[in-house]
């Protein structure tokens, strides 16, 4: 298991576990980013940026303190 | 009645919203357009019933100001009727299910429903209407597809008898997609290769500069040549005839002829120095500034309608972290650079006040509106790109370093970025032309009335004397600390209210080159224009705003300080 922000780009894996508080989840919960949930990582930026994520048919971004705490488990 | 407009961000409720109304609401395609909520009303079988255009919200349970809102106005409605992004449809089902709770008669707009055809997904609309009791139309409200239809069918809304267990709720989800949505795998599109490149550094990175070229060439293209080719032949062989015309027949009048015509320079009408309410007061905002807010404003809406503002966010969301903001503040920034205002506007899409208090100043400090830009490309471009590279340079760094500086200084906490990238869409024609049209209509009638009351103040300023009071008593900063001649001042008043007709008051002070571009970038930093400050002081409260102008006062006059000094050195 790994952060998202470590997961290379361009691999597909499965959200384990977000070692966030309450609002963090719910916050990511209501873009459907759970535990259980399918997503690819399309890229990363340089120097602390964001990530972004397909996660079924819409793509986010996804800041570097909060992929942080988003551990995926690599396909 | 009231018929609420519920849904996610994005989905295109202004759409649906301006189908069903009539009334002209500006959308774009990213989250956020519209925070505040619009109104109109739709007549329903000869009674008149009010719509209103909700803020998009992802859920019942806020985590954000603008979802409080959103929460609070759905109390207060009879109807609801929830639009759906049909390439999303689990996640809208999310706000679907929270909705059915409050137990109030739904309606189901399958919007972008094409685009989801196209996508490879199908909807089983009759089996999402058994499943959850709601009856849903399939829209695409861009052309108006399904419009009608939705409106005969408010008649049947229904309160929703779907019971489910709501820490369940992804589960029971789930449950519905498998059974109403069908996707059929297809190939990577040119359009899917498109979004990727868009946000990969080493792609993305030079996408980014490469459009902030194009932009930039077909303003100047644009602008330049509405100038050149219609407006100034308009001022100058149409409008002078008849304003010296008109000064013959106003001769005797003084005061009259003064304030309406102005000084005849050489006999002859000179837009920039004549200084009266038909002749400067016009040719400013008309023929100097509009055709570059023309340009801006097309751009703009084509940018916004694609979709690519929101990667431009995640491009430079780590450069705005050294602010103590992050990406999507670049938004505020970008709409800043055609006027202000609406530029005040949209920092509420950020969240907390240590966010809105820093975009807010730096904007206000280094953002030069389209009204500025364009009297500073006249003002300076005869010199050559160098004073104009000096001038835009130095408000670069200045809104870099007090983004830096406000970060440490300024309490309170700066979120992470979290947002949704929408899929690039062809901006549609009408809809560019639309929204360009509506903030050409929203320019003229802010900045005309102001330019003329500016023209009025000046005269009258002048006339009894207390523009040259206040020109002596402020002598010294002009002199010694800025290098500038005492009469800059009145410009420096009248940049409060206008800065287009600020740079113009600097025309006829025949300053050296030094003294211009040091004038220029003061004048664009010491305070925004009093409609920007009225918006921001509605946003950020009178407190903060009064902290504001402190530091954009003091950074101007530190900056317009050091110019001096520096400048005085390398002009030599």
């Amino acid at each position: 298991m790994i952060s998202l922000n470590n997961m290379p780009a361009g691999k597909n894996g499965i959200i384990k576990y977000i070692d966030g508080g309450y609002g963090l989840i719910q916050k990511l919960d209501t873009l459907g980013i759970r535990t259980g949930k399918k997503i690819e990582k399309i890229s990363k930026q340089w120097m602390r940026g964001p990530v972004i994520i397909r996660s079924g048919n819409s793509e986010l971004a996804i800041g570097y303190g909060i992929a942080q705490k988003i551990m995926v488990e690599m396909n | 009645m009231k018929i609420l407009l519920v849904g996610n961000p994005n989905v295109g409720k202004s759409v649906v919203f301006n189908r069903l109304t009539g009334v002209d609401v500006i959308s774009s395609n990213y989250a956020g357009t519209s925070i505040d909520f619009t109104k109109g009303y739709v007549t329903l079988k000869g009674e008149r019933s009010e719509l209103i255009d909700v803020p998009g919200t992802y859920t019942l349970e806020p985590t954000c100001p603008a979802e409080k809102v959103a929460i609070e106005m759905l109390r207060e409605g009879d109807i609801v009727i929830q639009v759906i992004d049909s390439t999303n449809l689990e996640r809208n089902l999310n706000l679907t299910l929270q909705l059915i709770r409050q137990k109030k008669p739904m309606i189901i707009a399958l919007n972008l429903y094409d685009e989801a055809q196209h996508t490879g997904i199908s909807i089983d609309k009759k089996k999402l209407e058994h499943i959850i009791g709601i009856p849903c139309v399939t829209t695409c409200a861009l052309s108006g597809e399904g419009i009608k239809e939705l409106i005969r069918k408010i008649d049947d809304a229904r309160v929703s008898r779907f019971i489910y267990d709501d820490t369940r709720r992804w589960n029971e989800i789930g449950k519905i997609i498998d059974q109403v949505q069908k996707i059929t795998p297809r190939e990577h599109t040119f359009s899917e290769k498109l979004r990727d490149a868009s946000v990969k550094p080493f792609t993305g990175i030079p996408i980014l500069l490469a459009i902030l070229l194009a932009v930039f060439v077909i303003i100047r293209v644009i602008g330049e040549s509405l100038i050149n080719y219609l407006f100034e032949p308009f001022f100058q062989k149409a409008w002078s005839p008849i304003m010296l015309r008109l000064s013959e027949i106003l001769a005797g009048h003084d005061i009259l002829n003064d304030l309406l015509i102005g000084e005849l320079i050489n006999g002859n009408i000179d837009y920039g120095q004549s200084f009266g309410l038909l002749t400067t007061g016009l040719y400013v905002p008309i023929g100097a500034v509009l055709p570059y807010v023309f340009a801006f404003y097309t751009v703009l809406a084509f940018l916004e309608d694609s979709g690519y503002l929101p990667r431009v966010a995640v491009m430079v969301d780590n450069i705005m972290h050294k602010m103590g903001l992050h990406g999507l503040a670049i938004i505020p920034m970008l709409i800043g650079l055609g006027c202000n205002v609406p530029g005040a506007l949209a920092i509420r899409i950020l969240e907390t006040r240590k966010e809105k208090f820093i975009a807010a100043t730096i904007m206000s400090v280094a953002v030069p509106c389209m009204a500025l830009q364009a009297m500073l490309f006249g003002l300076l471009g005869p010199f050559g790109a160098k004073s104009l590279g000096i001038v835009f340079g130095t408000l670069f760094i200045v809104w870099f370093i007090t983004g830096l500086l406000l970060k440490r200084i300024v309490k309170g906490t700066s979120p992470e970025i979290f947002v949704e990238i929408p899929p690039y869409r062809i901006p549609y024609f009408k809809g560019v032309l639309k929204k360009t049209w509506m903030r050409l209509k929203w320019f003229t009638k802010e900045a005309i009335p102001f330019v003329l009351l500016g023209v009025l103040i000046a005269n009258i300023l002048y006339s009894l004397g207390i523009m040259q009071f206040i020109g002596q008593i402020t002598a010294p900063v002009f002199n010694h600390l800025l290098g500038l001649p005492e009469e800059a001042s009145g410009a420096m008043i009248m940049g409060f209210l206008r800065k287009d007709l600020a740079v113009g008051m600097l025309i006829p002070l025949n300053m050296t080159l030094k003294q211009l571009i040091v004038a220029s970038v003061v004048l664009s930093m010491y305070f925004p224009c009093v409609a920007t400050f009225a918006v921001l002081v509605k946003e950020l409260g009178i407190i903060d705003m009064l902290k504001s102008t402190v530091i954009m006062v003091l950074s101007a006059l530190i900056v317009g300080g050091a110019l001096n000094a520096i400048l005085s050195v390398a002009f030599k």
